[in-house]
């Protein structure tokens, strides 16, 4: 068959075909560029980050060389001390040997002082024996741990930032040990940090549901009114908000005050409801309430009261009706709003932060923290690995069980 | 209501009918008056408590439930054994003729079939009474045409009491013991269908039942069961006193356009017109004749096709005529 | 009509001198400090000042909140935009070490104090490194309610340890630095030791033991605007920040508080330039003027922070808006209470007694 011009009718629909992919491709492909920079690209160099140990075969390359034949008994031979004056002497000049202190300072405290104290002397050592002179210059030289714990960062990868984010590392041979018990912080966090977040999405159901279901039954004009107090919130800055709370709770703020103006309480025995746990808990529930409220409401919308009134002329009473026919029906909103709402929280920050005290933070205040101030990328990388995983992991668990197509956003 | 009646509530939309049967269900408190169950009061009683069975416009079937786990809703509330609420689902299931489909969800479901779990669904727990607001409202004609019969064998089978609502008239006829017709929140009148049909009580339901020629005019004297009219057009009437004021009172009068002959026969009627025809539409089994009668250009007469019909031709002069009790007067 | 015309000559006018301006090779430098209170002193006392006497330069003022993330994350990506940045002496340090700052050779560099002292032995001792230009001394000190206490009133590290004397709410930062070593000072070790005790196993166990004697009575801040709020508000009755903004809510908002010089800790805030910066030329007679013994005295007019250099501090005058006498408010003053805090310390201990503080907190 052929089309009017004399073509094949098979070829002249392929070209149009081509013609409109080709235009659909354009379209998107404004979208598909932001995502991969924006979103793909970054996640991808984190992951990398959290394994990358290129700085100490980068900046020392002749003595992670040297190192690759040491038995790891006693102290190396002349020849590799010679290799790692010869590197700090250039990595001292190409101004590249601070990456070396402050990625070794990580590992072992003091490690720091060690090599930036070496790069001060080098220039004065000109010719060997370097054996003893590096000792002379540092006596960590002299030590087998420093010579070992170089050996074991010859690797460009390595897996030591994620022992670490679960609090372990290797020891000086490179076994996995767990860490002394007081640098034990990121397990408890996140476990915090997870059962923080599904109470505080169970939180926002229980008092998201009953607004989403006002707002679904209310009329039109009492609805929107109430919409507009659900998203009044939304449209404050957090800080403002945050900072809100903060003024409602603190021990001489507004909620404190009016309850011992009841007489609910002792003037001096106000309790504490910021700066912790519960501050974090209340002002996060608030914050996210309107995530938990709008996927419920449009799911809520399409639910036509006669289905609450089948089910009572049938013979239920309310709350039977209730939670065997509307709650059923509600369940894809719950879903989303929990999915929603459980991973806002789970990598929020800047809440906690202000109101959370110590025993109210997350898990992103310490990444925050190695990402602001003291700078190990790598491990904040690992932190947000475990994190992203997690949640991946929740997130597939949830659609085993629930299935994510029955997932409906609004 | 009598016990066993197919009482159907017919009144075009917001005339109360809908009110009513949530009132009757107790989803409306009633404002004043008492709703009576079998010679006991219900007012009070909440709507789970009142045994009424109830099909909804869009029947309302539980998207997360199959059909079967519909159908035994109301028998796992009124706590019924298992075996026996099985049983009975399966009987609900066969009456409607859809054994196999327990397991269906609703949305797999045709309309029909949505429809016939409906009305499964709320005879299902044996209740006295059924109230269905619109059921078949959704669906397309021929298959409406299909479930009011079917509607009407289960309620002829099942013997329960159905209150039913509807705006379609044809439905009502067909279906119906009796017909309650509502306008404004008020019942009109109730009665069987042909009285409806063929007596109605007023102008509204002369008008909204079946087709009717309205022709209104003022009273000028009353004979006992007859009446004559001025009509507003022009000209004289003879005509069934029903509802009319007294001498000098408006009147409207009804009068069905199958009821109006043409060319009667000379003297038999006491009302005959010399009238032009303005339009004729031809329908297979009669054809409808727009005439120009006394100026009332409106006027509709009904030819039925049959042997030997009176040939008429568009422009063209005719008698028409009908009987005085064909000739209803009813109030202005 | 004549209006709108002269309007529009003039508005040409401006276009044309600014195109005019502009190919006259004008140098935006990106100058990033902390915002807030202590950047407006800037401005008035070096900012502005420059920029009347050099017209080609457009000084543009960006704030962060401190820490090196930005100059690394810029220099990693290769494009660096800040050419001048305000750090705290620790950054600048380590900074250093990376390879994110240019070393600078300051009495080359420098302009000398007026009567004629080398830039390397005006600016006071202890506070100059290889990337680093000092601008200002602060002081993390403590602060207390007046109103708090009857009878005798907090002077000393110990007081401010001490729940029984003086209860109440504490707020600390959350931070090991400093807080360890007044633990140690309020424990009786002696302001010069410090860092000697602190340096042993002990001594660590002695600071956090000593800090736990009031943990359950502190509020932790990481944002410095939090315990001058955290005081004003009464939740807390001793608080220790950065003395500049305990000063702004004594002496202008008039609250209830006081300082507690024992102890305070003090550090340096100074320039560092970038290494990859694209103007180092025009940013080094920008900071030659800048940290000058007269501007230097003239910052401490707008914020209570001693001028780094020793021949500013006879210049400290009176503060500008409101004409209170700056030199009692200076940490300088009291730098016989008080203690210089170890950078070299720090830089090497800093990452596992965080991670320790963090867990200790925890328990």
């Amino acid at each position: 068959m052929r089309a009017a011009d004399g073509t094949p009718l098979k070829v002249s629909i392929a070209r149009a075909m081509r013609r409109n992919r080709l235009l659909a491709l354009g379209l998107i492909a404004p979208l598909f560029f932001f995502i991969l920079f924006s979103f793909i690209v970054p996640i991808v160099d984190m992951s990398l980050r959290s394994i990358d140990n290129s700085v100490v075969p980068g900046v020392l390359p002749n003595t992670t060389a040297a190192l690759r034949d040491w038995d790891g008994e006693g102290l190396p031979p002349e020849a590799t001390f010679a290799a790692l004056a010869a590197d700090i002497n250039a990595g001292r000049e190409s101004r590249e040997i601070g990456k070396v202190a402050t990625r070794l300072n990580y590992e072992v405290s003091g490690m720091r002082g060690t090599i930036m104290g070496t790069a001060r002397k080098i220039a004065r050592i000109e010719e060997g024996p370097y054996k003893e002179a590096l000792i002379e210059a540092n006596k960590d030289w002299g030590e087998t741990e420093t010579w070992l714990l170089l050996k074991r960062l010859s690797d460009p990868y390595t897996f030591g930032y994620y022992l670490n984010a679960v609090d372990m590392r290797f020891d000086s041979v490179g076994n996995v040990v767990a860490q002394p018990e007081f640098r034990q912080i990121y397990v408890n966090l996140f476990i915090r940090t997870l059962w923080m977040s599904l109470l505080i999405t169970g939180l926002t159901i229980l008092l998201g549901y009953p607004i989403a279901h006002l707002m679904a039954t209310l009329p039109l004009r009492y609805s929107n009114l109430l919409m507009i107090l659900v998203l009044l919130p939304f449209w404050t800055s957090l800080l403002v908000r945050t900072t809100a709370w903060i003024v409602m709770l603190q021990s001489e703020g507004v909620i404190n005050s009016l309850m011992v103006w009841i007489g609910l309480i002792a003037n001096d025995a106000r309790p504490q409801l910021v700066h912790n746990k519960i501050g974090t808990i209340i002002a996060m529930t608030h914050i996210l309430l309107p995530f938990m409220v709008l996927p419920l409401y449009s799911v809520m919308k399409t639910i036509p009261p006669s289905y609450m009134r089948a089910a009572r002329s049938l013979g239920a009473n309310q709350l039977t009706a209730f939670v065997r026919v509307y709650m059923p029906q509600t369940m894809a909103g719950v879903g989303a709003g929990c999915i929603l709402v459980f991973i806002l929280a789970i990598g929020y920050y800047i809440t906690p932060e202000l109101v959370g005290g110590t025993s109210g933070t997350l898990i992103s205040n310490l990444i925050a923290y190695h990402m602001q101030q003291s700078l190990n990328w790598s491990l904040a990388a690992a932190l947000g690995v475990i994190l992203l995983g997690t949640v991946a992991a929740l997130y597939f668990i949830y659609n085993r069980i629930v299935g994510i197509d029955n997932m409906k956003l609004g | 209501m009598v016990r066993g009646e197919f009482l159907t509530m017919l009144g075009p939309s917001g005339s109360g009918k809908t009110t009513c049967l949530m009132m009757l269900a107790g989803f409306e408190a009633a404002t004043h008056g008492e709703i009576l169950l079998n010679g006991r009061p219900i007012n009070n009683v909440p709507p789970h408590k009142r045994g009424i069975g109830m099909v909804f416009q869009n029947y309302a079937l539980f998207p997360h439930m199959t059909v079967a786990e519909n159908l035994a809703f109301p028998l796992q509330v009124r706590r019924m054994g298992r075996a026996e609420a099985e049983e009975k689902v399966k009987r609900a299931l066969s009456m409607v003729r859809l054994d196999s489909f327990g397991n269906r969800r609703p949305a797999q479901l045709s309309g029909g079939q949505q429809q016939r779990v409906a009305v499964a669904r709320s005879l299902v727990f044996e209740p006295d009474l059924v109230l269905m607001d619109e059921p078949l409202g959704a669906l397309d004609k021929n298959l409406r045409e299909e479930m009011q019969f079917e509607i009407k064998h289960i309620h002829e089978s099942l013997g329960v009491s159905v209150v039913y609502v509807t705006h379609d008239q044809s439905e009502a006829l067909t279906m119906s013991n009796r017909i309650a017709v509502f306008d404004d929140g008020i019942i009109q009148q109730l009665a069987s269908p042909p009285t409806l049909y063929e007596r109605p009580e007023n102008a509204f339901v002369a008008a909204f039942i079946g087709e009717n020629n309205k022709l209104t005019g003022r009273i000028t004297h009353v004979n006992g069961q007859s009446c004559t009219v001025d009509l507003d057009s022009g000209g004289t009437v003879q005509a069934l006193a029903v509802n009319i004021g007294g001498i000098g009172e408006r009147t409207t009068l009804s009068l069905r356009p199958e009821r109006v002959l043409i060319n009667p026969p000379a003297d038999k009627y006491p009302n005959a017109f010399e009238a032009k025809v303005e339009e004729l539409i031809y329908l297979g089994d009669h054809i409808r004749t727009r005439i120009n009668f006394a100026g009332n250009d409106q006027f509709v007469v009904k030819v039925p096709n049959a042997q030997g019909h009176v040939v008429i031709n568009e422009g063209g002069a005719v008698r028409v005529g009908w009987a005085m009790e064909d000739c209803r007067a009813l109030d202005a | 009509m004549k209006n709108t015309l002269r309007y529009t000559t003039v508005g040409l006018a401006g276009v044309v001198a600014m195109a005019f301006g502009a190919s006259a090779q004008a140098v935006d430098l990106n100058v990033v400090s902390w915002g807030g209170a202590y950047t407006a002193s800037q401005l008035k006392a070096y900012h502005q000042p420059y920029m009347k006497a050099n017209s080609d330069v457009k000084l543009n003022s960006l704030d962060y909140s401190g820490g090196l993330a930005e100059v690394r994350a810029q220099s990693e990506a290769g494009n660096v935009t800040w050419d001048l940045v305000d750090v705290v002496v620790a950054d600048a340090i380590r900074g250093c070490d990376e390879g994110l700052f240019m070393e600078v050779d300051h009495d080359a560099l420098l302009l000398p104090a007026p009567d004629g002292t080398p830039p390397t032995e005006d600016f006071l001792e202890g506070t100059l490194s290889d990337c680093f230009i000092p601008q200002i001394i602060y002081s993390f000190a403590f602060a207390y309610r007046t109103d708090a206490f009857k009878g005798e009133q907090p002077k000393t590290m110990a007081d401010v340890f001490d729940l029984k004397k003086f209860p109440g709410k504490r707020t600390l930062q959350r931070s090991p630095v400093n807080n360890l070593e007044w633990a140690l000072i309020a424990d009786g070790v002696s302001v010069d030791d410090v860092y000697d005790v602190l340096d042993t196993p002990e001594g660590i166990e002695r600071a956090f033991a000593k800090l736990g004697t009031i943990k359950s009575e502190v509020i932790w801040w990481t944002e410095g605007a939090v315990p001058a709020q955290l005081l004003a508000d009464g939740e807390v009755v001793f608080g220790n920040g950065y003395n500049g903004r305990l000063f702004s809510a004594i002496e202008e908002e008039k609250q209830p508080l006081a300082m507690i010089w024992d102890g305070q800790v003090l550090d340096i805030d100074g320039w560092s330039i970038p290494a990859e910066g694209k103007n180092k030329e025009e940013v080094l007679e920008f900071v030659k003027f800048a940290t000058d013994t007269q501007r230097l005295a003239d910052q401490a007019k707008y914020i209570s922070y001693g001028p780094a250099r020793e021949s500013s501090l006879p210049l400290v005058s009176k503060h500008a808006e409101l004409g209170i006498d700056m030199e009692p408010h200076m940490p300088t003053k009291y730098a016989d209470q008080g203690f210089l805090t170890n950078f070299q310390w720090w830089a090497d201990n800093r990452d596992e007694l965080n991670e320790r503080f963090e867990a200790w907190l925890q328990q």
